[in-house]
């Protein structure tokens, strides 16, 4: 019954609309009586939601906006006042209406963020044939299939084919990558040409977007001190609303004055204000690929003034690249296929880069390997085509009994100043090239420290594990304050502990396990997601989903507009309540214009915090 | 302890927050209850073996509230 009543309640609207206006029109026409009875069925008929609601929420021990106004719709029957009664009750019933509608619009970046979850995959099945089957019936180790312009449906490792994956669902980066054999896709991602063959490793709730959905949804519902503040306010304003009309009545022994009190009090605005900037602005984040954890986390970061970084991974790529191939004999198309084919036996994440820097400039399936043997700690040897061929640190050329000329010492010492690591490279015991290697610094970096400090941002402070050389060349590039080099994780707990201390508001963005705990301690915790771990990103508050230091600077001029838009509210919201406060004692608003103003203001702010979901910094 | 996501018609009363938590923590047997008001969204730890998912459904259908769709993890 109740729920068919709920319902109904858009029809219930309606139906009160056209008696109120049949009885305004036979009031108007003189027939004083009908018009009285349509105006007391609208009334009623409008008041039954209106009084479950309040009923229900009496029963909880909740003084409820519903019960306030079913109190002041049964003293305006009481004296008569029809009219106002069946028009309060209406506007409210309208109100409610617009306000479910608007606020649907806020959540909608929630909404869009589960519309695009996988709902099908085609299972692959022993015997090679294809099966479409519900994306919750996927299990660990299944085959499936995944065709151009489908979704992948689960997380897992690419068994065979190759394909351009757009993973802007994930990570807000719309860029397509290209994915193969061994690769790692995500769930909620799309191929945009190409052919997978995967198999699942993480399903239903435990891939990585139903995780980011779950968090957005916590995170839109978690509250900042400033709500949990309004929330303790609304629970005894709202009862003191009612004391307070109370009294009016006793003084002025005026039934009419006191339950338009009772109407114009209404905490309204003051209760969906704070919340619905909230919603929007962690909505706009999601969106733009930085999940913030709540409301709380607004508007601590919006009061961040020092940040601290992690170099590796967070300012850095994280990953070794060359930046310097130097070649001081020789061809150098064929000394990158010599050294590259050579090093294509070592494991070392050095040896890694030279590859891929190999395989850009030269074809390395025209090399053959006779033979190569790995030195740890020092690099690599063996012979491509039938020449033979050094690689590795100084340590590796002196054991080859292979001298360094001057001014290739010269130069290797000037490169490692500037942050790179050096690897030597000889062709028949005789140095003829030298290879930089250097974690490059994130291409969006300076750019967004920059925004950042534009934005009230003071101190930036960089906390590294690497040595003092490469530290200082990546902060004398980005022009960071204050550096500390070749710290262990606890470390980096302490420094974040003695900034805390100077009374800074701090921000902490790293990527790895040894960055969770100096995230967890600072004011804000930043991780990144893509290249992150799972511990780094659950202590965090805010995520980093496509690793975009970009990103960081939008949450964090988000965080501040959403600060503003939030002030903003709280303002409408008194500002409406004291005019229409001055306008009762006054005279000139009744029952009906107070809850005209009520609802208006209570759309104001939801329109208000709409403008959010578009916010650029 | 089972655990239980009711994803609900779409909540736009703050009230509601309260009352539908307050519901599911008075049912015997619900050890936590908690309302993700933007998500429309109820979640409920229980015991098994004192209440089932669809009494819960129940609980918060006589409240007057649609329930689209119960998930039990």
């Amino acid at each position: 019954m109740i729920r068919f009543i709920f319902k109904q309640e858009n029809k219930i609207t309606l139906i009160a609309f056209i008696l109120i206006a049949a009885g305004l029109i036979l009031r108007f026409l003189n027939y004083t009586d009908a018009g009285n009875a349509a105006l007391i069925g609208a009334t009623i008929i409008a008041m039954l939601p209106i009084g479950i609601k309040a009923y229900q929420a009496i029963r909880m021990k909740l003084f409820s906006i519903e019960l306030l106004v079913t109190i002041a719709v049964i003293g305006a029957l009481f004296i008569g006042e029809y009219v106002e009664s069946s028009i309060v009750t209406f506007l409210f019933l309208f109100g409610s209406y617009l306000e479910a509608r608007t606020l649907e619009r806020t959540r909608s970046s929630i909404k869009e963020l589960t519309e695009m979850a996988p709902q099908e995959a085609n299972l692959i099945l022993a015997d090679g044939s294809r099966e479409v089957i519900d994306v919750d019936d996927v299990e660990i180790g299944n085959r499936i299939a995944i065709l151009p312009g489908g979704m992948i449906p689960v997380d897992g490792k690419v068994l065979s084919g190759e394909a351009e994956v757009n993973e802007a669902a994930v990570s807000g980066e719309s860029i397509p990558v290209s994915k193969m054999n061994g690769d790692q896709v995500l769930s909620g991602t799309i191929l945009d040409s190409g052919y997978l063959e995967i198999e699942a490793e993480k399903v239903g709730d435990d891939t990585t977007f139903s995780k980011i959905i779950e968090l957005v949804e916590e995170a839109q519902d978690s509250k900042s001190n400033a709500e949990r503040f309004l929330d303790r306010f609304a629970q005894y304003y709202t009862p003191g609303v009612l004391v307070l009309s109370v009294i009016v009545w006793l003084i002025t022994r005026d039934i009419h004055l006191a339950i338009t009190f009772l109407v114009i009090a209404c905490p309204g605005a003051l209760v969906i204000g704070a919340p619905v900037s909230n919603v929007a602005g962690i909505g706009n984040g999601a969106k733009n690929g930085s999940l913030i954890k709540g409301g709380e986390v607004i508007e601590k970061l919006s009061k961040v003034d020092t940040l601290v970084f992690d170099k590796t991974g967070t300012l850095t790529k994280g990953r070794p690249e060359v930046t310097d191939f130097k070649v001081f004999e020789g061809d150098a198309i064929e000394l990158a296929g010599l050294i590259g084919k050579l090093e294509t036996a070592s494991e070392h994440h050095l040896g890694r880069a030279v590859v891929e820097y190999a395989e850009e400039i030269a074809d390395l399936s025209a090399y053959t390997m006779q033979q190569a043997s790995g030195v740890k700690g020092r690099g690599i040897e063996g012979d491509i085509n039938n020449r033979s061929i050094v690689a590795g640190n100084r340590k590796m050329l002196v054991e080859n009994g292979i001298d360094i000329p001057d001014n290739i010492e010269a130069y290797a010492l000037e490169r490692e100043k500037k942050g790179n690591t050096t690897v030597f490279a000889a062709v028949d015991s005789k140095i003829t090239v030298v290879i930089s290697i250097a974690d490059k610094i994130r291409d969006d970096a300076k750019e967004a420290l920059e925004t950042m400090r534009n934005n009230g941002i003071k101190h930036i402070v960089m906390l590294t594990g690497d040595n003092r050389h490469t530290a200082a060349a990546v902060a004398a590039e980005l022009g960071i304050d204050e550096v500390h080099a070749e710290l262990l994780p606890e470390d980096k707990v302490s420094h974040v502990k003695r900034l805390k201390e100077a009374g800074r508001i701090i921000s902490m963005a790293g990527d790895g396990i040894n960055d969770a705990p100096a995230i967890a301690t600072a004011d804000v915790g930043l991780a990144m997601g893509k290249g992150g771990t799972d511990i780094s990103m659950e202590t965090a508050d805010v995520v980093l989903m496509a690793d975009k230091l970009s990103q960081y600077a939008h949450a964090l001029s988000l965080s501040k507009g959403t600060m503003r838009n939030m002030k903003q509210n709280i303002i409408i919201a008194l500002v409406t309540v004291a005019l229409l406060l001055v306008g009762v004692l006054l005279g000139g608003v009744n029952l009906a214009i107070g809850m005209f103003a009520h609802e208006a203001s209570v759309l104001i702010v939801i329109l208000n915090a709409m403008r959010l979901m578009k916010f650029k910094p | 302890m089972n655990k239980v996501t009711m994803q609900l018609e779409t909540l736009s009363c703050p009230t509601c927050i309260k009352k539908i938590e307050g519901a599911l923590t008075k049912t015997d047997g619900v050890e936590s209850a908690k309302l993700l008001f933007n998500a429309s969204k109820a979640k409920a730890e229980y015991d098994p073996e004192k209440v089932t998912s669809a009494e819960l459904k129940s609980v918060v259908e006589n409240l007057g509230y649609e329930v689209l769709k119960v998930k039990e993890a």
